[in-house]
């Protein structure tokens, strides 16, 4: 039986079972074939189409459009893989109304962009249904190659190697490849296992080894794998989270965004999450918007995101704001977390301070507001894990604003090594920009592999 | 509001649309229906001999399409009314009692035998028809059995069975014209020579529409195998509205009353039909691919843009821009055009750019300081309006013209303020002398 909404504190089981299945259900269909077909039939195939710069991975989008209105599904999914072998899971986390969907010109022209996200999930859908395998590897070349975390960036990356005849091994720190795919990322948006069926369709091409419980720093160091293999590409991702900076942060009832979603996709039953009743949420990023959403959908009562500026500059989207607000989230703009109080069973309330912008500086106005709160999340950015153990050859990597420095083709400041995704400098913190560096960095370890 | 009372061959119609011999046209039913959503006449889709024909058991139609699977041409394998004689004509008899502000023309096709056709022009007109509309179009079917367009194909033909009619009734007749000829002023000649009152045109062009490549037969496919049908629809417009102006300027037929059919689909192609001289038209497609209903949109579209445009009634729209149309030779080559894209609609697409850029002068940037900008490059433009034709968005390019006086960028000389065509070219081997 579950319980209600407004037994305050922390409880699992706030929604009734069948609730669950609904609230987490896909977000955003699919396509069935006479949409697509429809849609398909509304894109220009624009001459140097500005869908296609504004895609980090520079997919040929009127090229894979057109494939589908011809009839030319295979041809379609192939185009895209072609630039993006993640394709079917940017499909459906892509901010496309950022991206593609932005610079479609039906957008400038008539505010209606072509679906290309939901034409591309339609294209590679078809594909991984069919196991269409697209690619076969070259010719061995008895190089060995290293690459730490089975993200975004790493699995672009090592698919692209093994296309290429490099014998890849990929090691994950967690019991599960796919990063942010597997254990990030909201539920609704990548729904019946997808990541994992992803992975085990991108890794079919072979010559891909996954070593599970592979960390950097503590089971394995760069040193040992700059010894060991020809390549080391450097995907890990920014493990550690950025803290508030307040007194009582520890106390129970506090938690990290990434954590408490982690913990979310890998959940068996959803019911059993416990959530509080009052939820408020620290960040103006996906992470905010995507735990704020979550815990709303598992039962919160009320769901509020502070963060200290304006709508436009929250790195969430105005769709991914919009959508939060249609499942009852309240958003408040130019508030920043002051003080937290607690009580014998942690966190009560959370006392706000209004901010403006003075001159260009984020200054609090001394105005403030307090929020009965009996669940806190920390969702205001991440960093790399500081925590990589005594390895000299990390130690030496170049570092810029807290992530790895990288050059255009993904090379870090140590010979040898290549880095991308989340814990390199360069591009948005988006899974197609991990994928597109990913496999930048693969076609750079390959070339100078040669 | 304009007058859109029509008059046709002496035959008097409220409007000038008319469903035009075909399947929407073969019953009491279908006639009744359209006759009550509007329409201002029909031809009765075309009788034979007993027994009568037989169609196939199959697919009937084939079809291509554009965006949005749009349906842009039509291909048919039916034949002629597949029902008995003597049911077309009771019903026939009893519709046009029933509406007799209607016109009701019948359409027919019998062997090319004087007594054949004598014996069927008696009996309709008994049934009170307005008309008779001779069937010398259909290409399919018939044509093998020696009629339809095998009859059409041949002008002798057309005059010998033109004439025997006009002799065996005075019911006006209307020759129908196949398109599937080269010159089609030949048939309509013959049409007048034998007397007849009009011409209609176009009928269907011989096609196959698409092939299954599963099976490799054409379509529609009868059991594994197809045959060539008549095509219709909006592809066909501009062919039989060619047709209908080659009739409409020949010094010999200038004269001869037209029914304009192919494609018309919107009050717009009608008026088109009607302003290269037809003195109403015909529709079929549009019908079957919307139903009877698109006629009150015809009706009220063709209206307004007569009240806008101040033509009073179809008269003045009738036959207005055939002295528009000329030969190629005569056309004035010190015109000079050059497109415009207007900056505010652009889309930035790059259509324009690439169409031109691949297939035609490099006259269309792309980038323009580093940023995406579309913007015709006069000293290239030869004013070909291939932009114009694949620009998705509506007068956002345009043609304008280089005024006398100005310097033609492309070719650096002055715009002429006179008229100079081919056959005063000095590059022309047969220019006239000075």
């Amino acid at each position: 039986m579950a319980k209600s909404k407004t037994i305050d504190g922390i409880a699992a089981q706030r929604l009734p079972a069948d609730q669950y299945v609904e609230n987490f259900a896909d977000a955003h269909p699919p396509l069935n074939g006479h949409e697509a077909l429809v849609e398909a039939d509304r894109c220009y195939f624009c001459y140097d189409a500005p869908c296609v710069t504004a895609c980090p991975t520079s997919i040929d989008i009127p090229k894979f459009i057109r494939q589908i209105a011809t009839g030319n599904l295979n041809g379609s999914a192939k185009t895209i893989f072609d630039q993006n072998i993640l394709g079917g899971m940017c499909a459906r986390v892509c901010p496309t109304e950022t991206l593609c969907e932005q610079a479609c010109v039906r957008e400038a022209a008539e505010g209606k962009p072509v679906k290309i996200g939901l034409l591309q999930r339609h294209a590679t859908d078809g594909a991984m249904r069919d196991n269409l395998q697209f690619y076969e590897r070259a010719a061995p070349t008895g190089k060995k190659i290293a690459v730490v975390g089975g993200g975004p960036a790493g699995l672009a990356c090592a698919h692209r190697l093994s296309m290429y005849g490099h014998d890849v091994v990929v090691l994950e720190s967690q019991p599960k490849a796919g990063g942010l795919n597997e254990y990030g990322i909201a539920a609704y948006k990548t729904t019946d296992d997808f990541a994992q069926a992803e992975i085990d369709y991108v890794t079919k091409i072979g010559g891909i080894e996954f070593r599970h419980q592979q960390t950097l720093g503590a089971t394995v160091t760069l040193d040992g794998l700059c010894e060991d293999y020809d390549a080391v590409f450097l995907g890990i991702g920014l493990n550690g989270v950025n803290r508030l900076g307040l007194g009582g942060e520890d106390a129970p009832g506090i938690a990290d965004a990434t954590r408490y979603i982690a913990a979310l996709r890998q959940a068996d039953d959803l019911a059993s999450l416990p959530v509080g009743r009052r939820v408020l949420v620290i960040g103006g990023g996906m992470t905010a918007i995507d735990i704020a959403a979550q815990t709303k959908l598992l039962g919160a009562e009320e769901v509020t995101i502070a963060y200290r500026r304006g709508r436009e500059d929250m790195n969430a989207s105005a769709l991914e704001q919009q959508q939060a607000a249609n499942k009852g989230v309240v958003i408040r703009h130019w508030v920043q977390p002051k003080t937290i109080k607690t009580d014998a069973d942690g966190v009560s309330a959370v006392t706000l301070e209004y901010t403006e912008n003075r001159d260009g500086r984020l200054v609090g106005t001394g105005d403030e507001i307090t929020l009965q709160v009996d669940q806190l999340f920390r969702a205001i950015g991440q960093q790399l894990d500081d925590n990589l153990g005594d390895d000299e050859a990390l130690a030496s990597l170049t570092m810029e604003k807290g992530r790895i420095r990288i050059d255009g083709t993904g090379q870090t400041s140590l010979s040898g090594v290549w880095a991308g995704g989340d814990c390199a400098t360069g591009g948005d913190d988006l899974t197609v920009t991990a994928v597109a560096e990913g496999r930048d960095a693969a076609e750079a370890i390959h070339t100078a592999l040669a | 509001m304009a007058d859109l009372r029509n008059n046709f061959v002496g035959i008097k119609t409220p409007n000038p649309f008319w469903l035009a011999s075909a399947p929407p046209t073969d019953k009491a039913y279908n006639v009744e229906r359209a006759f009550r959503a509007g329409w201002g006449g029909v031809v009765w889709k075309t009788l034979g001999l007993d027994p009568h024909i037989v169609n196939v058991n199959g697919p009937r139609y084939g079809a291509i399409w554009g965006a949005d699977r749009r349906l842009l041409g039509l291909n048919n394998i039916e034949l002629i009314t597949d029902r008995p004689l003597d049911i077309n004509l009771r019903e026939i008899k009893e519709v046009k009692r029933k509406w007799p502000d209607r016109a009701l023309v019948t359409s027919l096709m019998v062997p090319c035998e004087e007594p054949c056709w004598q014996e069927i022009l008696k009996q309709v007109e008994d049934t009170g028809s307005d008309g008779v509309e001779l069937n010398f179009g259909c290409p399919h079917g018939m044509s093998e059995r020696g009629m339809g367009s095998a009859v059409g194909q041949v002008p002798e033909y057309i005059e010998m069975v033109a004439r025997w009619a006009k002799s065996h009734t005075r019911m006006p007749v209307i020759v129908k014209l196949t398109p599937n000829i080269t010159d089609v002023r030949y048939p309509a000649r013959a049409a007048r020579q034998g007397g007849a009152d009009a011409v209609s045109l176009i009928n269907t062009i011989s096609s196959i529409i698409s092939v299954d490549l599963d099976s490799f037969s054409p379509e529609p496919s009868i059991d594994g195998k197809g045959s060539h049908g008549g095509y219709c629809g909006p592809a066909v417009k501009p062919i039989a509205l060619n047709m209908v102006a080659e009739i409409a300027r020949d010094a010999e037929t200038a004269d001869l009353p037209i029914s304009g059919i192919g494609g018309v689909t919107t009050w717009r192609d009608a008026a088109e039909f009607l302003a290269l001289g037809a003195g109403n038209v015909q529709v079929c497609t549009a019908a079957m691919t919307y139903g009877f209903k698109i006629v009150e949109d015809m009706i009220e579209g063709l209206s307004n843009w007569m009240d806008q445009a101040g033509h009073a009634d179809l008269d003045s729209v009738v036959g207005r821009a055939v002295p528009n149309v000329t030969d190629w030779q005569y056309l004035n080559l010190n015109y000079v055009a050059k497109a415009r894209i207007d900056q505010d609609s652009c889309i930035k697409c790059g259509r324009c750019h690439i169409a031109c850029e691949d297939t035609s002068h490099q006259a269309i940037t792309n980038m323009v300081d580093g940023a995406r900008h579309f913007e015709v490059v006069d000293a290239e433009c030869v004013g070909c309006n291939l932009c114009v034709s694949v620009c998705p968005v509506e007068n956002c390019i345009t043609m304008e013209q280089v005024p006398a006086g100005k310097r033609d960028t492309r070719t650096g000389e002055t715009v002429s303020p006179d008229y100079g065509n081919w056959t005063m070219h000095p590059n022309n081997p047969m220019a006239a002398a000075e």
